[in-house]
Parts: C-alpha cells; structure tokens; sequence
C-alpha cells in the first residue's frame, strides 16, 4: 500500500515535474516558432511596398527578441533582398542598442562565430562585427586586424585601411624603405578604388610606381564604331546595326558619313575609352564598343562600367541595363552589372551616346570598364 | 491671477509644442514661425548644445514635441544611413537606427546622401535619402515601412545627388524622384508606404522639395517645381489640378505665404490660385529677386531672397517693387528663416547672420561663427534655433 501510494506520489510528481517543465519550454518554443513566422514575414517583403503592412507587425516580434537571437536573426539576412536585410538589420540594432543601454552583456562568443563562416552574408557578417566591436573594442580590433583577404568589401576596407595607416605612419617615422614594403604587401589585398589609388600615389613617391591600369583590371583593346546619329537624343533608343549583329567587316551609314569598326584602346591610369578620338568630337552622337572577353569557366560576374554619357551594355547579346543621363559625373565602379560569362570567348558591346549640351564640362564621350567577381576581385580575360 | 498666468504659460506651451517644426522650412514649408522667445543677439553663449554626428548630411533637423529627429550617412560610399532622434533639451541621443542604400549614393562633393529633410505628421517621421530610400518609423524609433525607390524603379537616380525633402498631407507622402532618366513624384501611403499614385514628371535633374499650398475655403494642394514651371496636384490622388508653365529654378523651391506662392521663375513671380482649379493668376513678377541656391522667404508682407552675391533684397510681397537690399557675409546654401522680425541667415562659412528686417534698409543685429561649413537650411522651434554641418548639431537658444 505504502509503495503504491509512493509510486502513486511519484508518478504524480513526475507528471507535475512535466508539466512544469513543459510550461517552461513551451513559451520559449512559442516564442521560437513565433520569431520564424516573423522572420518569414519580412523576408517575403518586396518591391512597391509589397508585405510592408505585415512587415511591421513582425519587425516589433523580431526586434523585441533576446539578445541571444541575434544570430539566428543574422542567419535570416542570408540570402534575403536588400529590403528585406533592412527591415532586419534595424531589427538587430534595436535589440543591440537596448541590451547594451541596459548594460547586458551580448553574446559575443556567438557572434564571433557567424563572423567566422564567411559563407554567412557578407553585410550580416559585417553587422555582427560592428556589434562585437561595440560589445568589446578589443576583441573588434583583433578581429578586423585579420580580415585582410575577407570576402566582405567593409570588413576587408578597414582590415586594408589599417595596414595603410601603419605604412604612412612608417614612412612618417623616416622608414621609407619599410613603408614601401608594408605599402607592396597590402596592395594585392586591397579592392576599393579610392584605396588603391591611394596606394599607388604614397609608392609612386617612394619610387615604385603601380602599374594602375593593370591593377584595376581595365579591359583595354576594343573594336569601336561610330558616330552615329543621336539628335535631340534619338540614338539612345534607337537600334543601329552593331545592336542586332556584330559584323566587325561591315560599313554603316553613319552621321556623318560611312563608317567601319577599327581598333582602338583605352588609356590612362583610369583606362578611359575616349570615342572622340576615334569617332571625332561630335555632339548628338552614338558609338559602339565591342571587346572579347574569354573566360576559362563558366562564372558570375560584375560588369563595372563607369560613364558620364548615356549608355547601355550588353553581354553575350543580353542586354544588361542602360542609362539615359549625360554629364552629372563618373566615377569609377559607377554602375555595377551583374552578368554570367560563359566557357570560352564572351563578347562585350557598350553603346555610349553623346547629348548636345554646348559647355566646356560636356565634352567627355567616354567610359571605363572592368570585369570583376561579384566581390570586387579583378577578372582578366584568360589567354585564348 | 495665479489661475491665469498658469492658463497662459500653458497656452504659450501648448503654442510652441503645436507648433513643432515638422518639415523642411518649418510648419507652413516657407521657413518663418512665430517664436517670440527666439534670441535674436546670437553669441556663443547661446549654443545650448552641440553634439558630433555619426555621418554626412545636409538635411535640417525637425522637431516633434522635445523631440529633434535627424539624418546622417556615413561610410566611404555614404551608404550606411542613419535616422537619430535627440532630446532637445540636452541634446541626448534617444535612438538612432542605421540602414543600407538600396539605391546609387554618387553624388557631388558639395552635396551628401542625407540632402533631403524628413518629415512628420506628428505620429511618424519619414526619412528620405538620395538613394531614393524611403524609412519609415514611429516617433520611439520602431520601423514602420520602408521602400527602396531606385530598388524598385532602377533608373532612378542622379549621379550628382538627389536633395528634394519630403512633405505629407492628406495621409499621402510626396516623394519627388526627378531626374533625366526615370522621373517622377509618388505619393505612398502613409500608413504603408505602398504607391497612391505615381505621376511621370519631366526628364530633367531637379533639386527643388515639394510643398503644400493652403488657400482658405480650398483643399490643400501639393506644389510640383520643375525647370518646365509648377504643376499642383491633389495629395490624395496625384490629379493635376492646375500647371503654371513659365519655367521655375529647379534649385531653390517655391514660397507658399498666406495663400500665394512666390515661384522662384523669371527673378520671383508671385501666384494666386484661382478658385476653379484654372491657371493661377500672376500677381506679380520681378527680375531683381533671381534667389541662387536659398529659397525666398515671406516675413511681415515682405519677400526676401538671396543672391550668388551674398546680397539680400527685400521686396513688398504684395506688388513685388524692392524695398532694399542689405549685402551679407556669404555664400549662401541654406535658406534664412523667420521669426518676428528677424531672419537668420548662415553662409557656407558657418557664420550666422540675424537680420533685423524692420531697420529701414535692413541691419545685421548679431553674428555667430559655428566655424564649420554649413549647407544646411537652419529649423526653429522652442525659442531655439537648430543649425546642423556634417558633422555638428547646435541648439542656439537664450543663454
């Protein structure tokens, strides 16, 4: 009797133990369930305000989580569009911002972790390490000073940066044959424009000039042909003949007279293609330049154009984008085009259009244009 | 007594917290309230406070209640854009959020992605980016809505930079997205950010902000400026309900005062909209006010503008005929605002000049150097004015 009456208590406390247990985990497995469906939601938002409304609703769960899942709202920005990491990524500093106000501790170790799978996306990974950063100043500068081959463009601009500073700083102290050294080594690394003619300009004092053209990737040797006629900015919309067929043997009834493709190349540090020299210095014009590009696989890449003229591109006969804006500025990687090169030889055609504007700033008919992987690598066209 | 002065001082507290300075140019978007506590002998005693910011911009700071709400972009590319939101008391940071730019962030030195000024309807500030982004959230910082304007209509840009501020009415948000390619102006929701409407506008780069026109016994119109004149339409639905087609500056904006809008076409030409929704009629038109970059200002039945000179005309509002002119220490970028008889006028320089504009030709009464450059149109709210650089907030008020 006594021991039924035991094991009668026991199962009853078991079952009390049980459920107790489960009236703990079931709020955190709600919770859990509740932060998916909400991280689904802003996921699913879309162009012209498509889910913004249910967006909203979600974004106060999400921002409302325990600073332990920061990562799992990080994991989240992989893959997701860039409206979508926004709603996220101002999610993540609402909860990085209260925790740290309220002098709670975040959870580092597993930041450090997702920062470390470069798989993860890069602007996420960047964010994890802002927090790391903020979370632990130390611990963010040991991590930066690594991160000079990163994948991700920020993190791998400041780990650039660092090394820059440090060789100025050498060649402040008198060590210029140190600079130059520690100038040499971070050079291959480096992948933002205005970094890398910075390098360049600090070695060309100390007597190793750069080789710019070569280290941006400019594609150099093109088939130009032009000019065409683009009055009142006709040519931009209209399609001439090198848009439908590539004969590099053909003449066309130009602007001005018959024209044929020739060979031209680009020049300066800055690889400009300058379609005034070959077509002459005309106004209400259009041009084409035409270039093969092989590749010894089939890969993803950036068509990085950059262009003060009315312009469009075209890869493998597939239209890229286009650009009807004249004389507002170029800078280099202006225009960033996502493309796929095949196995084997690609071709690259640009049309550039030149407007009628009468000032001196309005000259310019030009462009520049490089290959790159999708994070800013240079792609050279492989041997034939 | 004591019941009334308590009445009063709650009144005058009540007076100022309705006020609030919502919007580019403040609460009627011509730059000019009604601020008696406003000091008009600035010094450096005045700086209440000032506080370094996280990133560029030339966008002005609003007020809603003690609230000062801001934008900055900051990084290489200016991409990273900030919405921060200070006491004004102390100028303590409450909350910031950061986002990306979905959209280019080219622009010209002289200019910054943070250009254009948010605004709110007192229950919501809209942030606008010259990435074309679009954030919006609640006045503790929680996001409501976002839209990446260039994400979604990818020629829409301008490789010098966008700057055209926002206003909303009507529980619309106009957005002008105009430049030589994909131009246009949409009204979002509000509430939701999707499009009311979207109306194609002229191919042609225009700097100028939207704003709102209030003519007793009508329906609030919102002004359109572009280089091919003004066009006013319904906030609701984007029906264009009468075009001025004369030509407009598409860098200063157009003035609404008391039911006219000064046009910075042709020098000033001054509109009165007609009753019917026809072609306004013009008042007015005067060659000598040309504004440069600054847009005119509406004080005491006056019109003011300033020139690429750094000369200040002053005009009668109602003929147009110039009163007199007062040479300022410039450049000028950032338009003055007003205040009882008071401009307050700051150069590119960081200088800030009050202006006195019932001395008979105008008298510069005091001058404060911020010793940074300004570009940005200064806000007045609470007896204070805000003034912000690229990297400085101050809060200038009675010392």
């Amino acid at each position: 009797m006594e021991k039924f009456v035991t094991k009668k208590i026991m199962k009853s406390r078991l079952l009390k133990s049980v459920l107790f247990a489960g009236l703990l985990v079931a709020p955190v497995l709600v919770h859990a369930a509740s932060l998916s469906r909400s991280l689904d939601t802003i996921r699913a938002v879309g162009p012209e305000g498509k889910g913004n409304a249910e967006a909203a609703a979600a974004w106060k769960t999400v921002s409302a989580a325990d600073s332990g899942e920061i990562v799992t709202i990080l994991k989240a920005m992989n893959g997701a569009n860039d409206l979508a990491a926004n709603w996220l990524r101002s999610a993540v500093d609402t909860i990085a911002a209260r925790e740290l106000d309220a002098d709670k501790k975040l959870p580092v170790a597993a930041l450090q972790k997702y920062l470390a799978d470069t798989k993860n996306d890069p602007s996420a990974r960047r964010l994890a390490y802002e927090i790391i950063a903020r979370a632990d100043p130390a611990t963010g500068e040991k991590l930066i000073s690594g991160m000079l081959e990163d994948p991700g463009s920020e993190l791998r601009r400041d780990a650039v940066q660092r090394r820059i500073d440090a060789a100025l700083a050498v060649r402040k102290a008198g060590n210029s044959n140190d600079a130059a050294q520690r100038l040499q080594f971070v050079l291959p690394s480096a992948r933002d424009a205005e970094q890398l003619e910075s390098i360049a300009k600090e070695l060309k004092q100390l007597g190793q000039p750069v080789d710019l053209p070569k280290v941006f990737g400019w594609v150099w040797d093109w088939k130009v042909i032009g000019p065409f006629d683009s009055t009142g900015g006709v040519g931009f919309d209209k399609v001439y003949p090198p848009e439908e067929k590539i004969d590099l043997a053909a003449e066309y009834d130009g602007k001005t007279g018959k024209v044929r493709w020739q060979d031209f190349s680009a020049s300066g540090d800055r690889g400009l293609v300058d379609l005034n020299k070959p077509c002459g210095a005309l106004k209400g014009v259009a041009g084409y330049a035409y270039t093969e590009f092989n590749s010894d696989s089939k890969r993803p890449v950036e068509i990085r154009l950059g262009c003060k003229n009315a312009w469009k591109v075209w890869l493998n006969g597939k239209f890229l984008f286009g650009r009807d804006e004249y004389h507002r500025g170029m800078e280099i990687d202006q225009y960033r085009l996502a493309g796929e090169l095949k196995k084997g030889k690609n071709v690259i055609l640009v049309k550039i259009c030149q407007n009628e504007q009468t000032e001196q700033w309005t000259k310019e008919w030009e462009f520049q244009l490089r290959v790159t992987d999708p994070l800013g690598a240079v792609v050279a066209s492989a041997k034939k | 007594m004591k019941t009334i002065l308590t009445y009063a001082a709650l009144l005058g507290s009540l007076t100022f917290a309705s006020a609030d300075w919502r919007q580019f140019r403040g609460p009627n978007g011509n730059g000019v309230v009604n601020d008696p506590a406003l000091p008009t002998q600035l010094d450096v005693k005045n700086i209440q406070w000032a506080i370094d910011l996280p990133g560029r911009g030339l966008s002005s700071p609003i007020i809603v209640g003690d609230r000062v709400y801001l934008t900055a972009a900051s990084g290489p590319k200016q991409d990273r854009l900030h919405v921060l939101c200070f006491s004004a008391k102390d100028g303590k940071k409450l909350w910031e959020r950061q986002f990306r730019a979905t959209g280019r962030t080219m622009a010209h030195e002289k200019t910054a992605v943070a250009a254009p000024t948010p605004v709110s309807d007192g229950e919501r500030i809209f942030a606008f980016f010259s990435s074309n982004d679009v954030l919006c959230l609640d006045l503790d910082g929680n996001l409501l809505w976002l839209r990446g304007l260039t994400h979604d209509y990818p020629n829409a840009s301008n490789s010098l930079g966008m700057s055209s501020s926002l206003t909303v009415a009507d529980g619309v948000l106009i957005t002008m997205v105009e430049n030589d390619s994909e131009s246009f102006t949409a009204g979002l929701d509000a509430k939701t950010g999707v499009n009311r409407w979207k109306l194609a506008r002229p191919k042609m780069a225009n700097w100028t902000s939207p704003v709102l026109l209030e003519v007793k016994g009508q329906p609030t119109l919102a002004i359109l400026q572009s280089g091919k004149g003004i066009s006013a339409v319904e906030p609701k639905t984007g029906r264009i309900v009468w075009e001025y087609g004369d030509g407009a500056s598409t860098i200063p904006s157009a003035t609404p005062s008391d039911g006219v809008l000064y046009v910075p076409s042709k020098g000033v030409t001054a509109l009165e909209p007609s009753s019917d929704g026809t072609t306004p009629k013009q008042l007015w038109r005067n060659g000598q006010f040309a504004p440069a970059t600054a847009s005119a200002v509406i004080l005491n039945q006056k019109v003011f503008t300033l020139n690429g000179a750094g000369v200040l005309s002053a005009g009668d509002a109602k003929d147009g005929a110039r009163l007199w002119q007062l040479r300022l220490k410039g450049p000028f970028s950032a338009t003055p605002v007003g205040s009882g008889t008071h401009l307050y006028c700051v150069n590119e320089k960081g200088v800030l000049q009050v202006v006195d504009t019932a001395a008979p030709q105008g008298a510069v009464v005091s001058e404060l150097d911020l010793g940074k450059v300004i570009l940005s149109t200064p806000s007045i709210d609470g007896g204070a004015v805000y003034v912000r650089s690229d990297g400085k907030l101050w809060k200038l008020g009675k010392s």
